[in-house]
């Protein structure tokens, strides 16, 4: 039995949310090859450009491909433009990317950041590659177990501070249900001001009871 | 006035020893051969003065441009990139010489959220630049007198309209130059606008 005939996927859960000024992405830290975990230190929260991101779900190899592919054109054409470029810019070419390849990529992307006309944006681009933007956004397999939490705890004008912990708890409630996602939760925030990372280890996560 | 070049003008790809590039400067007279010619794409609109020729293979280089990046980019265009990239287009043209210059200038103006109004024009050699008003053509230096008595950033589209009209009929020399005919066209929030001379009499009548 071989893990290695399948490919290393990122089924995984991801999660983004605008606020006035930037937006707040997170994401678990789960690759894994069929049933064992390739890494559990995985970072899936992939830089674009200097304040655009995209949360990577999906076989882990083509977000790879893809997202390196448009951090290139991107960069070439802001330098084009002489202008940061738009979240919407970097939307479209992964939509581009992932809608003319479909039926061979396996990639459902988020992405998220800060531009100067248009503040912070969410766009998600899944699988067959549509995109369309959304205040929140969630995906990979362990979206699934968190629509409902996110639906009735989203509202319209939270804080960073707010938004932060929305996404940490969602992300937490989506590890503890899905077998392929877990490990740590990583956070960002993409604004004005630039990039804060961070990292919220196994047994800081936020604590939700079970019986 | 103007020299000739013997000798130094044969070619595109030829400098003369005072650092000139004499078919570009002709191409430049071939300009004040105005007749100008309206199009639209979009939210932009150009006007061009020249070689009408050259001047309807320039307009369909610059939609197809507006067209790929639109569709590579999932926006419209900026004007400035737009404008950068006719430029560069018009300068290949001035690098060889298998081909002459275009001759004719070329200018741009659109409306957006984003940039609000926004004018470029493209001269033969290849050159961009922002303008907040500019004209091309044989009378260029009488029009660009009367312009700069225009205090454009505080007036409206509808204003300018008018005053842009009334500059063509001053500049136009009705011994030497022949019947003309007016079109105008301007873009603004929300919309654009094409105006052929059988309505332009009565709009200016009764807006005077």
């Amino acid at each position: 039995m071989d893990s290695f005939s399948q490919n290393p996927e990122l089924t995984t859960s991801i999660m983004a949310v605008e606020f006035e000024g930037g937006v707040v992405i997170g994401a678990d830290s789960r690759t894994t090859t069929g049933a064992y975990i390739a890494n559990r230190v995985t970072d899936k929260l992939t830089p674009i450009h200097e304040r655009i991101f995209c949360c990577r779900s999906g076989s882990a190899a083509d977000t790879q491909a893809i997202a390196d592919a448009v951090t290139y054109q991107l960069g070439f054409h802001s330098i084009e433009l002489d202008e940061a470029p738009l979240v919407q810019t970097a939307a479209s070419l992964f939509r581009e990317m992932c809608y003319r390849y479909r039926e061979e990529l396996m990639a459902g992307i988020i992405v998220a950041g800060w531009d100067p006309r248009r503040g912070g944006q969410v766009y998600t681009v899944p699988v067959g590659g549509m995109m369309t933007r959304q205040p929140v956004s969630v995906g990979g397999s362990g979206s699934s177990y968190i629509y409902g939490y996110v639906d009735s705890n989203y509202r319209a004008g939270m804080s960073k501070e707010e938004c932060l912990k929305f996404t940490a708890e969602a992300l937490t409630l989506a590890m503890e249900r899905d077998g392929s996602s877990g490990g740590v939760v990583r956070l960002a925030v993409v604004s004005e001001q630039g990039v804060e990372r961070q990292v919220i280890l196994g047994n800081q996560l936020p604590k939700f009871s079970t019986v | 006035m103007s020299s000739i070049g013997t000798g130094y003008d044969l070619s595109a790809s030829t400098f003369s020893p005072d650092g000139r590039v004499f078919q570009v400067e002709y191409a430049m007279k071939a300009v004040e051969n105005s007749r100008s010619l309206f199009c639209v794409f979009g939210v932009t609109e150009y006007a061009v003065a020249g070689l009408l020729a050259d001047a309807r293979s320039l307009s369909e280089v610059s939609r197809e441009e507006a067209s790929n990046f639109r569709s590579n980019y999932g926006h419209d265009i900026p004007l400035k990139h737009l404008a950068d990239r006719v430029a560069m287009y018009v300068h290949a043209y001035t690098l060889y010489s298998a081909v002459r210059p275009f001759g004719c200038s070329f200018i741009l103006g659109s409306y957006d959220e984003d940039d609000g109004p926004q004018l470029y024009m493209v001269d033969p050699s290849g050159i961009s630049h922002g303008y907040w008003g500019c004209a091309i053509g044989k009378a260029k230096q009488a029009a660009k007198t009367e312009i700069e008595k225009l205090q454009m950033k505080e007036m409206t589209c509808r204003e300018l309209v008018k005053e842009v009209a009334k500059i063509i009929y001053i500049v136009h020399d009705e011994v030497k130059d022949k019947a003309f005919e007016l079109e105008l066209s301007w873009v603004g929030e929300g919309n654009y606008w094409i105006l052929y001379s059988t309505s332009i009499t009565t709009f200016l009548w009764t807006s005077f």
